[in-house]
């Protein structure tokens, strides 16, 4: 991390009509780098992002834009350095695809506004780069929304700026161009040295993407780190108050709360292949018990988010046989087992011993069985 | 690629092409419409008499041609394109495609302010001049804009806007009759026929100050049509790409209240040209682009004014129908029709 911050917020106070809801936040971004705003819904993501483009007024503070004072640059100036893309609905009204991205030759072009040649090839390059050049000429009010979103980043792009802000920009997107739209930006960042700040909702994707994330909370900057410091579950936990199910750091999901009560089934498990089967029960409402898990084990987090009762031991171990047989104890109390291994080896002799009990108490079903919903 | 390439080109060429068709289609009614008014009257002429009283200072026809006609012709022209272009810049400035001088109670508010220092001035024998006329309607254009600005700050909606726009008109009108049924007798005559909207009253020197306000307005209207292109995609995007917000807005306003308030001053109101060109320009060119819109709605407004005044004067001559009856007739339907256009695609 060398280089100074392209863009920054120096104690600034944020806020509607004179009233501030967010102080002193010092954040800043430099070239070829992500910054990302996460934070629960109505944290003041948006109210940051539009007091560094100034479409608020700042309470107090200042935005410092490549070395000088944006309340002094005049609206040119920025145009030329700094591109957006907001939520705002914009009507477009008798414009093609191509007009709302020709727009972001506005700071170019000269007095009446009309493109010269080289303009036009930018703006091609540009809906080229968002895959947009199939629907380019199509009228900007007929497209979806998602279409939407990708041509005003071809506005942004074709704006040609220094540095990107994007408020939520992958709400309207389906998976397939959420990807795109940050491999987009990600490009932007690597080759032309672009800065990005953005909010995101998606704390996988966000988690992914940035290179600093800000997380805001209920009126301050919570923190400012790197992903791996700021994803972990506890922290994303109390973040956005998660008191309702849990989430997952190391696979970036979220995970529904536990049933609880009395376990009906002992899920046998290991190696990822335990996970669908946790997930239906729990859809079903079914309480079950977990085991034997090692906590490195890929079923582990999923285990530990759903399972009623779970039997872990620590990472990379094998539980002792006086442990097995309590565990095989409680199994054929619960009455119902189930198993998902489809093989067992060295490191899960354990559980080939609790599946062959189950066997010989007869109390073994179909795992799928179980996972289509049907009570054998 | 190649194949892609010729489709662009045609769309750029079908483009210009539209444009090319659209304004020599204005054109030719323009200058057909100027031709029909000069000859249709009370006293009809041929075209050869009109071709003499054009150009020959002595010719018999001058009279005619000149001080009755064409008196009223040039005028129509210049105040139909104010009134028209000051309702698109309404429009753009409100993001509201219903929005005009009149609907909003711009026009309402010229005539009150107007009618009040008319009064004031003929009660103490001093005549009225061109500049004070416009002075006084573009104090009271700016009084209604102030309070519909005011309104647009608190109501976000669209039909709201419109409704108190209406109300202001309203109430001002009313006060405009009190303020008539004081005045002397002598007085209450020539405002009635102005307050109902004609081009009837207006003398060559009043067209000199209307050429010499609405010309320079058209041409700093024309020079902003790419800042006001900025602003149709909103305020928010507009600042991005460079617009100074604030110097905008005050510009939009002042040129579109100079605009209506001169219409007012000397054609008194005149209703529903400001929303209906605008709307059937963007028809005709299919295009809302301000470059294109800016010069096609001045045209535009021309033509619709010229055509109007022509059924005002002659659809019941001797009698002649207040200009403003005659754009309600043809103008109300297209913003009804604006209106269910807009119902059905935010249905969609």
């Amino acid at each position: 991390m060398n280089g100074t911050y392209y863009i920054s917020a120096e104690q600034m106070t944020v806020g509607y009509d004179g009233k501030p809801l967010i102080e002193n936040i010092s954040i800043g971004v430099r070239r070829g780098e992500i910054l990302t705003l996460i934070g629960p819904n109505g944290s003041g993501k948006s109210t940051i992002l539009k007091s560094m483009i100034r479409e608020l007024r700042l309470i107090a503070g200042t935005v410092v834009l490549d070395g000088r004072d944006m309340a002094d640059l005049r609206e040119r100036d920025v145009a030329k350095k700094l591109a957006i893309v907001m939520t705002e609905r914009i009507k477009g009204e008798l414009m093609t695809c191509r007009d709302v991205a020709a727009t972001g030759r506005y700071p170019y072009t000269g007095r009446l506004g009309i493109l010269a040649k080289e303009d036009h090839a930018i703006v091609d390059a540009a809906l080229e780069t968002v895959h947009a050049k199939d629907f380019a000429d199509r009228p900007f009010s007929a497209i979806s929304d998602g279409q939407r979103q990708r041509i005003l980043l071809a506005r942004a792009i074709a704006q040609q700026p220094e540095i990107i802000v994007l408020d939520e920009p992958t709400s309207f997107l389906d998976v397939k161009h959420k990807l795109e739209l940050l491999d987009i930006l990600k490009t932007m960042v690597c080759r032309q040295n672009v800065a990005v700040i953005l909010s995101l909702h998606e704390l996988d994707l966000a988690e992914k993407v940035s290179d600093r994330v800000v997380c805001v909370a209920e009126g301050r900057i919570d923190r400012c780190d790197t992903p791996e410091n700021i994803f972990k579950d506890d922290y994303i936990s109390a973040l956005y108050g998660i008191g309702t199910g849990s989430y997952n750091a190391l696979f970036g999901s979220v995970e529904l709360p536990a049933v609880s009560g009395e376990p009906q089934v002992f899920v046998i498990g290991g190696g990822g292949s335990g996970i669908p089967l946790y997930r239906a029960l729990q859809r079903a409402g079914v309480p079950f018990a977990a085991g034997i898990l090692p906590e490195s084990d890929l079923d582990h987090p999923v285990a530990k988010a759903l399972a009623a009762e779970l039997y872990a031991v620590p990472a990379f171990s094998t539980p002792a046989d006086a442990e097995t047989e309590n565990v095989i104890t409680r199994m054929l109390a619960i009455g119902r087992a189930a198993s998902t291994v489809p093989a067992f080896g060295e490191t899960n002799a354990a559980n080939k011993r609790l599946y062959e009990a189950a066997k010989e108490a007869e109390i073994l079903v179909s795992a799928d069985a179980l996972l289509r919903g049907v009570e054998p | 690629m190649e194949e892609k390439r010729g489709s662009e080109r045609n769309t750029a060429n079908t483009f210009c092409e539209r444009l090319g068709i659209g304004f020599v289609l204005l054109f030719v009614a323009l200058i057909g419409l100027v031709f029909v008014n000069i000859i249709a009257g009370s006293t009809s002429l041929s075209l050869s008499e009109v071709f003499d009283g054009l150009t020959n200072a002595q010719s018999p026809h001058r009279v005619i041609v000149m001080d009755v006609r064409m008196v009223r012709i040039v005028p129509a022209i210049l105040l139909g394109g104010a009134l028209a272009l000051s309702g698109f810049l309404l429009q753009t400035f409100f993001a509201n495609p219903i929005a005009g001088p009149f609907i909003l109670g711009i026009s309402s508010g010229a005539k009150l302010v107007l009618s009040v220092t008319m009064i004031a001035f003929l009660s103490r024998g001093i005549a009225v001049n061109s500049v004070a006329l416009i002075a006084a309607s573009f104090v009271g254009a700016m009084l209604a804009m102030g309070f519909v600005l005011a309104i647009s700050y608190k109501v976000r909606r669209m039909s709201m806007l419109i409704i108190c726009g209406v109300m202001i008109g309203y109430i001002c009108s009313a006060v405009t009759e009190f303020v008539i049924r004081f005045a002397d007798d002598s007085n209450i005559v020539k405002l009635h026929d102005w307050a109902m909207g004609s081009f009837a009253s207006i003398k060559w020197d009043n067209v000199i100050v209307i050429t010499a306000v609405v010309l320079p307005a058209l041409v700093l209207t024309f020079l902003m049509s790419k800042p006001i292109g900025a602003y149709q995609l909103g305020e928010v995007y507009a600042r991005n790409m460079g617009v100074n917000i604030r110097m905008f807005r005050i510009a939009l306003i002042l040129l579109s209240g100079v605009l209506s308030a001169c219409v007012t001053a000397f054609a008194g109101p005149i209703s529903f040209v400001g929303v209906a060109v605008p709307h059937l320009m963007r028809r005709l060119f299919k295009t809302a682009k301000p470059i294109v819109m800016i010069p096609a709605c001045f045209l535009g407004g021309a033509v619709f004014c010229l055509a109007c005044d022509l059924i005002a004067r002659t659809a019941f001559a001797p009698n002649e129908l207040s200009i403003s009856s005659v754009t309600a007739v043809f103008g109300a339907p297209i913003v009804i029709l604006v209106m269910l256009r807009r119902q059905k695609e935010g249905g969609r």
